[in-house]
């Protein structure tokens, strides 16, 4: 059976499904995330060299590789949204962009809370480091250039052609930052060198990976309803789905 | 009547920006000028000794040309944007991407090109010897036009925002790192006494990939500003 994936690119039909899913990923991404911390902060043994300081790597971990996710996902709506001029696509690009920033604000700090006690120092200028911190520069142009703009319809195109710019340009970033730290390695840390680590450890990272994702979905879907109310406003599919009318005038 | 080609186009907008660039020469040696005092305001601010001034100089040099060009970016479209000749220059038979394309390459003769020909005047005060300052020049001379091409994008998607210059900055300037990596790691391979041949190569490509995107997008984010 064939799927008219279009038929959901109008907010009236998407509306309460993203409301269900938002739902649901949301109770998914509690019990993962409730596992992973049983098993990040419990079960999973301490490490011989960093100590307990390193649990920090089941938030860290998940954080910078969905830092780096939701922006090849905002520049997928974006295109979409460009290429199909759908108002739901630029609206989901809209609602990743936070949480995008968040992911990426969340692996500098943690990192940061981490390199103190394993390497010595909050910050490096590490490859890594440096372009997880521009990445967060880009997510910020996104949400400024919106913010900035009054017409939410050119709004939604200026950040799709920013965000597809980006896009072209992250891979490059990450290269360029790569090569400038090789060749100015100056100071004795390596930080590519992984440290080995334990099979519980590394199934820890991939099921809080699994709750950020979760509660990704989530969050993203739910902003996504605040931003069709906020922009559908007076629309009558809307009012019979919720009340907009301020309380007491019922 | 036939439709003016893309060539034409690139002409026609080069001839008429450098011409309105030329009636405002003011303007352009306060940009000129700006690139100067910036790069002047290091050595006040570390050390007047040669080697501290050696090391910062090819990051100071290349910092400053970003800040130059981010200056004078608002330039680019921002007054035709406002009195309408933007409009009018869109609405022409001529491809938009032509017309784009010739106002950025007119914006880089107007500032890339004087702060790269500046650069090794500069570089004398901070004590780079000849072979450093042509890498200098010629790293600039591969890099300004990207950060013109890339520039614009910002320039024009931010047409009609509020805040625009700030906003314009945190736009543009991640998005210059790799330029001022590879630009300033050519002259401080130089320096160290390595080929600057990689870097160079690696400007010259995104140059490349600059020119054949770059236009594509500004000209996709001129029409959203003026719709």
């Amino acid at each position: 059976m064939s799927v008219n994936w279009f038929r959901f690119s109008s907010p009236v039909s998407f509306y309460p499904l993203a409301g269900a899913w938002s739902y649901w990923f949301a109770i998914l991404a509690a019990l993962l995330a409730g596992a992973g911390l049983v098993v990040g902060l419990v079960i999973a043994p301490t490490d011989a060299t960093q100590g307990d300081a390193y649990r920090i790597i089941f938030i860290h971990v998940p954080a910078a590789w969905m830092a780096m996710f939701i922006y090849l996902v905002m520049a997928g709506w974006s295109a979409l949204a460009l290429g199909f001029n759908t108002r739901l696509s630029a609206m989901m690009a809209q609602a990743l962009a936070p949480t995008g920033a968040l992911m990426a604000a969340i692996a500098l700090w943690t990192g940061a809370f981490w390199g103190r006690p394993t390497w010595g120092t909050y910050w490096a200028w590490d490859a890594r480091m440096t372009s997880t911190l521009i990445l967060l520069f880009l997510y910020l142009g996104v949400i400024a250039l919106r913010s900035a703009i009054e017409d939410p319809r050119r709004a939604d195109r200026a950040c799709a052609v920013l965000a597809l710019v980006g896009a072209v340009n992250v891979p490059i970033i990450y290269f360029s930052v790569q090569w400038w730290n090789t060749l100015h390695q100056g100071s004795s840390i390596s930080m590519t060198a992984a440290p080995k680590m334990a099979m519980t450890m590394f199934a820890d990272i991939l099921i809080m990976t699994a709750a950020a994702w979760c509660y990704t979905i989530s969050v993203v879907l739910a902003r996504v309803q605040a931003i069709i109310v906020e922009r559908e406003r007076g629309a009558s599919w809307l009012e019979s789905l919720i009340d907009l009318r301020p309380k007491g005038t019922h | 009547m036939e439709s003016p080609s893309a060539v034409d186009a690139i002409g026609w907008a080069l001839r008429r920006d450098l011409r309105v660039a030329m009636r405002s020469k003011g303007e352009l040696s306060v940009e000129l000028l700006f690139y100067v005092i910036v790069v002047t305001l290091f050595p006040l601010a570390t050390s007047p000794s040669r080697d501290t001034l050696a090391t910062l100089g090819p990051g100071v040099l290349w910092t400053a040309a970003l800040l130059a060009a981010l200056l004078s970016l608002s330039r680019l479209f921002a007054s035709d944007f406002r009195d309408g000749t933007l409009e009018q220059i869109a609405l022409s038979p001529a491809p938009l991407v032509g017309l784009v394309s010739g106002k950025i390459a007119a914006h880089w003769l107007t500032t890339g090109l004087p702060v790269a020909a500046m650069a090794p005047l500069l570089g004398i005060q901070y004590g780079l010897d000849a072979p450093v300052l042509a890498t200098l020049a010629l790293s600039l001379l591969l890099g300004t036009p990207i950060l013109s091409l890339v520039g614009a994008v910002g320039a024009a998607l931010t047409l009609g925002a509020r805040g625009g210059g700030s906003l314009l900055a945190l736009l543009v300037l991640p998005l210059y790192a790799p330029v001022l990596i590879f630009g300033a790691g050519a002259v401080d391979a130089v320096r160290a006494g390595l080929s600057a041949a990689p870097h160079l190569s690696l400007l010259a490509a995104g140059l490349l990939l600059a020119i054949l995107a770059a236009p594509f997008a500004v000209s996709a984010a001129v029409r959203i500003a003026l719709d």
